[in-house]
């Protein structure tokens, strides 16, 4: 048994750790670690800096772009960039939409696509959850008509992240409502923001910020060239996308250096043993969370499978973490105070929230472990 | 990075289980418990096995096992409840090995023999789990160390042959602090069993004869360390236990005509047991592991505060989805729960720990 990365591991945390710290530029830097706001230009910044130097898609073959790196390299830069507080990369194109068209796109598809999406000419966001289909996703209803060489595409979707930023969205439509089985009926569409018929409008959430949105769907035109996989191979692809890339989920770096900012921004609350156990305890909640995430990536490595359904549990600890850090950080706040570091530490605990319920929320990963895991 | 037990750790784990399976079963250890409290025929097996001189090194009749080499065992014997004083057999010899004179040390083989019997006599009642609150006294007149004091709740005393006992020594290190070695001969017993079934004493020294084993407070408190490291282990085994039977309920207790585990408001709650068992799992390696390495306070702390909520979480929750058959003593869980309760607080409880943690 042995908890420790191998020296050359070791040795390729510190370049990437040199690396970011010269990179990382100073006002982006700043703005992540004072909660403030990322325009569409920071984000894209940032991402075509790491495009620059060949790090912005890790997982991807080599001859797309990828870095070639193990699973175990890829965790460690992943949790070196929330560790040195850089804009988070955009998931829905990198990691989702990529691979996607990686595993199922035509070679046209991967031409098309993936090389805007590496330099990041393309933003793009997911269509997933309706009104009426959160958890329950495969009740979709956003309808796809197949009429000659386009499928006619109506209906809403909401909580669609960033879509006011995108200029292309991913889709799951219902292209046949008849099947008994209802996952047989949906397919995975891409679809050009700019095409008529679609309209984004904003929600806005607790904290006052304008993150997800509403994207409706009015007669939009879609060639049938941007279907991915078969016609009612939708939730193939959906569950496939579900399995992977899920390693870095608790986002141990991310709250690692949440823990040290709060420590040194609480050190005058230290002395306050209600206070400090508070703190201690979610510190150790972390550090197993950590060792458990290493556990899975040992276990990955060397089996060489994808991780089993059990790595749920990453997401469920590592949000509810997050959310313990931004709850204590607000409370390490001077109630009275009003500058806008206690604003955004305030906005921050009320965004967090959210990190319980997207992407699976945290009841429907008990699901999956109890069904998938324990056989329940 | 490599969380697996090595071949021969995990052999060894293998056979202590076969071992169990076959002969410590539930209604074997009941007999146990309800007889003397301990079995000879087992402590045996455990000598044949090669346990009492895992921990010792090759010069004394052991293989040179750290932990990590422990660890696995210890789990075998938590998934099992297994009563026999092991744990403070291996701080004793860990500690005579450490400082023990040449004959304390040359005695050793017997004990990996199984044929003597060692204990570990530090607690004192009323001083929680202060590492120095040591009130026993050590004097030396005529060339001969006696001591005089009460020590607590002392596991494995009664079947025990001698104890390493700690001391305040009026000439020693600057803390005061000593250890000596003391057969259970010259002292004085009062027995009990303990919440969770093994057996106790209250060990009364009224200038009871001791020999001297070199160490003062630090190889004191590697010792502790040592055996918190242990206990967290052994919990994660108990832990397992009380999962895999409350799972196995779940799936076959059947009410309102369908078994139980198909609520969902009791799959979350399993789920969150297992999660639970699995972030202590992570914390005991993190243990073991920095034991072997020479020791890491803050990281073992961190590991028992983690292994103390855990345990606490597991056993009331398995209790729990039990029902009324939770409560009985028929069943093994409650049983486990008794264990895992007493783990949860020995060798500090997670307040105790929570302020070592912060303070380091």
């Amino acid at each position: 048994m042995d908890l420790n990365y191998s020296a050359e591991e070791l040795a390729f945390r510190d370049e990437v750790r040199a690396w970011l710290r010269a990179n990382l530029p100073q006002d982006l830097r700043e703005k992540v670690e004072n909660y403030q706001h990322l325009s569409r230009d920071d984000l894209m910044r940032w991402h075509r800096t790491l495009a620059k130097k060949g790090w912005v898609a890790p997982a991807w073959p080599k001859e797309w772009g990828g870095t070639g790196w193990n699973v175990v390299q890829r965790y460690i830069f992943d949790e070196e960039l929330g560790y040195a507080g850089t804009p988070p990369i955009i998931p829905f194109g990198i990691t989702m939409c990529a691979a996607v068209l990686l595993r199922f796109g035509t070679e046209a598809q991967k031409k098309r696509f993936l090389p805007r999406i590496y330099d990041g000419d393309d933003f793009w966001c997911q269509g997933y959850s309706e009104p009426g289909s959160g958890s329950d996703l495969a009740s979709l209803k956003t309808k796809a008509v197949r009429q000659g060489d386009h499928y006619v595409v109506n209906g809403q979707k909401i909580w669609t992240t960033l879509a006011h930023y995108a200029d292309w969205i991913f889709c799951l439509v219902r292209t046949d409502p008849t099947l008994e089985k209802r996952q047989e009926g949906i397919s995975f569409l891409l679809m050009d923001m700019k095409t008529p018929g679609i309209t984004v409008r904003p929600l806005i959430l607790m904290d006052g910020a304008h993150e997800v949105n509403e994207v409706f769907f009015d007669d939009v035109k879609v060639p049938v060239e941007n279907l991915v996989h078969e016609e009612g191979k939708g939730w193939t692809v959906a569950k496939y996308l579900l399995g992977h890339e899920r390693m870095n989920t608790g986002r141990v770096g991310e709250s690692r250096r949440q823990l040290a900012r709060l420590k040194e921004y609480a050190r005058g609350m230290m002395q306050d043993p209600r206070w400090r156990d508070r703190l201690s305890r979610l510190e150790v909640e972390l550090t197993a969370l950590e060792i458990t995430n290493l556990r899975f990536l040992d276990r990955m490595r060397r089996s060489g499978q994808p991780p089993g359904a059990d790595v749920s549990m990453l997401k469920i600890k590592g949000t509810e973490i997050q959310q313990g850090l931004a709850e204590l950080m607000m409370d390490a706040t001077d109630p009275a105070a009003s500058d806008p570091l206690a604003e955004a530490v305030r906005k921050r605990y009320l965004s967090m929230r959210k990190t319980t319920i997207y992407a699976g929320s945290n009841e429907i990963q008990r699901n999956i472990i109890a069904k998938m895991t324990l056989g329940l | 990075m490599n969380f697996d037990y090595n071949e021969e750790q995990q052999l060894l784990a293998d056979s202590v289980r076969r071992y169990l399976a076959k002969a410590y079963d539930f209604e074997s250890r009941k007999k146990i418990v309800a007889g003397q409290g301990w079995s000879a025929e087992a402590w045996a097996q455990f000598a044949e096995m090669g346990l009492m001189g895992l921990p010792l090194s090759a010069e004394h009749g052991g293989f040179g096992g750290g932990a990590v080499d422990l660890m696995g065992v210890m789990e075998a014997f938590g998934e099992a409840l297994v009563v026999e004083p092991y744990l403070p057999l291996v701080l004793a010899v860990r500690l005579i090995e450490r400082g023990g004179s040449a004959a304390q040390r040359e005695a050793l083989p017997r004990v990996v023999e199984g044929k003597t019997r060692l204990a570990f006599a530090h607690n004192e009642k009323g001083t929680r789990f202060a590492l120095d609150a040591v009130r026993t006294q050590a004097s030396r007149k005529d060339g001969r160390w006696r001591l005089d004091g009460e020590k607590a709740a002392v596991v494995g005393a009664s079947s025990a042959d001698q104890l390493v006992v700690s001391a305040r020594a009026q000439e020693s290190n600057e803390a005061g602090i000593a250890l000596f070695l003391v057969d259970t001969g010259k002292v004085s017993l009062q027995t009990y069993r303990t919440m969770d079934e093994r057996l106790a004493s209250d060990v009364v020294l009224r200038g009871a004869d001791a020999e001297p084993v070199e160490g003062g407070l630090g190889a004191l408190g590697e010792a502790l360390d040592l055996g918190t490291a242990l206990v967290c282990a052994e919990a994660v085994g108990a832990m397992k236990f009380a999962c895999d039977t409350t799972l196995e309920y779940l799936k076959t207790r059947k009410q309102f005509g369908v078994p139980i585990g198909t609520f969902q408001a009791l799959q979350h709650r399993i789920v969150d047991l297992y999660i639970s068992l699995e972030q202590a799992r992570s914390m005991a390696c993190l243990a073991a592991s920095k034991a072997d390495a020479g020791g890491d306070p803050r990281s073992i702390s961190a590991a028992k505060i983690r292994i103390a909520d855990a345990a606490r979480h597991v056993s009331q929750e398995a209790v729990q989805l039990h029902g009324g058959m939770g409560m009985s003593e028929e069943l093994k869980v409650s049983h486990a729960f008794r264990r895992l309760t007493v783990l949860a607080r020995e060798f500090g409880d997670a307040d105790h720990h929570l302020a070592r943690f912060a303070a380091l």
